[in-house]
């Protein structure tokens, strides 16, 4: 099945997962500097949370490795972030091509609105001219399968994505990362506007993409990190220059049991953040 | 100083209260009147209009469509005009008036943004007379020819800044979340503007385009030195045609007779008027449609 969808889109079956590495990176919003000297390496095949205070920088950095940061007016980018052994940032490297291996779901659910959930689903595939010699359907279908998302929907796929509850439309939005094939999944505070039901089924997802994807995903939520991730990076803001720094990065349970840095120590054990 | 320094006695109410109360109400008053003053002349108009216009339409209609008036010609051939006139303007003016906006919503946040913005804003108050000339020596002038082209550059100028200001006004109101949603599956970004964010805002656009569309309909002194008007009606593009608003221009300041030609021009303006106040319902409907949608 997997080989199948893999050999539809690229020619070479994938079956070995996809690394990131993050080095000496430094993300700037005209004169604020947001990120700084972060040197981070991302495992094939994990889930890989970024914790950390409100402000510390975690979103700026995720959104460095897609290469969305620099989309807003003034922002910029020092470093390099290796995908593979690709660096995303090499002068002439298509940003647009960067995105299509790197998907990221967003805080909000943010299915287009004028579009039904099919379309939504393959949105990625059809905009950007690869939908040709696939069966849209199946595509859809897998994806929708793949973010437990199908049989909710599979009896009004042409119904408006904005028809769908909150947690529905967060699962359609990672459907939609899911069919374009990527090889690392970016996820911002996924869960931070759903309900508690909601959240667990993402969660529940996540644990299951993690056999076929990289993950990182931002988290404002402990409990959060601690249950969905394999290695946990924990930045906060260097009292200094006010930008965010990587703290200390390791397996998550070491993270939360026996943390190196006390800053890290004081922030899991709720003492700060 | 601080709280200590009110030096007026204190006291809740009296004369002071009283004074305030009364400016209070006059302004309140003056600014009531004013608004009513807003809707005299719309209402003494559509009165107007529809008292002469509609016994002139409904009393001989069919027929008074294709009656002959010495000065204008068939209102039903005026009307086909406007019309055409209408889709010329919207192949000028749409498709730069929609691009245009979409250009200052995406990208136009600098220097040139600003002066198109500014150029935009002087041209959607260019005397309509001016737009006449312009076309007038682009297209009669080189081709020694009064012709619909013409007639459509000019009133296409007169239309594209709504449109353009219009467009970007309601492009702009689409979140930028879905932008990024877009960007973030590799998906270009004039393709993510053109399939993601112009349909989140297409209601909006069309409402602005009716408006645009509106505003030209009744256009006449564009025309005279454009299309110049035809009393045997639609003949070619190539041709001079006729429009609605010229044969009451015609019909009314210099009729051939009047018993003929005055009911011709105000069955003429009652066609013309139901022609604006229909594109007005339309783009409110299409606006509500979109609240609708959102909400």
């Amino acid at each position: 099945m997997n080989a199948m969808r893999a050999s539809q889109v690229r020619p070479v079956i994938v079956t070995t997962g996809h690394g990131m590495s993050v080095e000496r990176l430094n993300a700037y919003y005209g004169a604020k500097h947001a990120v700084k000297d972060v040197t981070l390496r991302v495992e094939p095949n994990t889930v890989t949370a970024i914790i950390g205070p409100s402000g510390c920088g975690k979103s700026t950095l995720l959104r460095c490795l897609n290469r969305l940061h620099e989309v807003i007016a003034g922002a910029y980018v020092q470093g390099k972030v290796l995908l593979d052994s690709e660096d995303i940032y090499a002068p002439g490297t298509d940003p647009v091509q960067v995105r299509r291996l790197v998907g990221m779901v967003f805080q909000r659910p943010n299915p287009f609105p004028t579009k039904s959930i099919i379309e939504n689903v393959l949105a990625g595939l059809k905009l950007t001219g690869r939908q040709r010699g696939m069966n849209p359907r199946e595509v859809a279908e897998q994806a929708l399968r793949d973010a437990a998302l199908w049989d909710e929907v599979k009896d009004r796929l042409k119904a408006p994505a904005t028809a769908l509850s909150g947690g529905q439309q967060q699962r359609l939005c990672i459907a939609r990362a899911l069919a374009v094939r990527p090889d690392v999944i970016l996820m911002d505070e996924p869960c931070s506007a759903l309900d508690p039901i909601a959240t667990l089924k993402v969660e529940e997802l996540i644990a299951e993409l993690r056999d076929h994807y990289t993950i990182v995903i931002v988290t404002h939520n402990m409990q959060q990190a601690a249950r969905v991730s394999d290695r946990t990076a924990f930045m906060m803001v260097d009292m200094d220059d006010r930008a965010g720094v990587l703290v200390e990065e390791g397996p998550t349970k070491a993270m939360f049991n026996t943390p190196k840095d006390k800053r890290t120590e004081d922030y899991v054990t709720g003492r700060f953040g | 100083m601080g709280i200590a320094a009110a030096s007026s006695p204190r006291t809740l109410g009296g004369a002071r209260f009283r004074r305030r109360k009364a400016v209070d109400r006059l302004m309140a008053g003056a600014m009531i009147l004013s608004a009513i003053i807003v809707l005299i002349p719309l209402f003494a108009v559509g009165a107007y209009v529809v008292q002469q216009g509609w016994p002139a339409l409904i009393g001989h209609f069919p027929s008074i469509l294709t009656e002959q008036s010495p000065a204008g010609g068939q209102l039903i051939e005026g009307l086909k005009g406007t019309l055409i006139l209408i889709g010329l303007a919207c192949v000028v003016g749409l498709p730069i008036g929609v691009m245009s906006g979409l250009y200052l919503a995406e990208y136009g946040r600098n220097r040139f943004g600003d002066v198109v913005r500014f150029t935009a804003d002087v041209m959607a108050g260019l005397p309509s007379i001016v737009a006449g000339i312009v076309a007038y020596s682009v297209l009669v002038l080189t081709t020694k020819h009064f012709s619909a082209y013409a007639g459509g550059l000019a009133l296409g100028l007169l239309m594209f800044p709504t449109v353009t200001r219009s467009t970007e006004a309601v492009v702009r109101l689409v979140p930028d979340a879905l932008r990024e949603g877009g960007l973030a599956l590799g998906i270009s970004r004039w393709r993510t503007i053109v399939s993601i964010v112009m349909p989140a805002a297409l209601s909006g656009i069309i409402t602005g385009i009716i408006l645009g569309v509106a505003r030209v309909a009744g256009e006449t002194a564009p025309l005279i030195f454009t299309v110049l008007g035809n009393n045997n009606g639609f003949i070619g593009l190539t041709q001079p045609v006729p429009a609605l608003s010229l044969q009451i221009f015609q019909a009314v300041a210099s009729p051939v007779d009047p018993t003929q030609d005055y009911p011709v021009a105000y069955a003429g303006v009652m066609l013309l008027f139901l022609l604006v106040v229909v594109l007005n319902l339309l783009a409110r409907l299409v606006a509500a449609r979109r609240a609708v949608a959102r909400g």
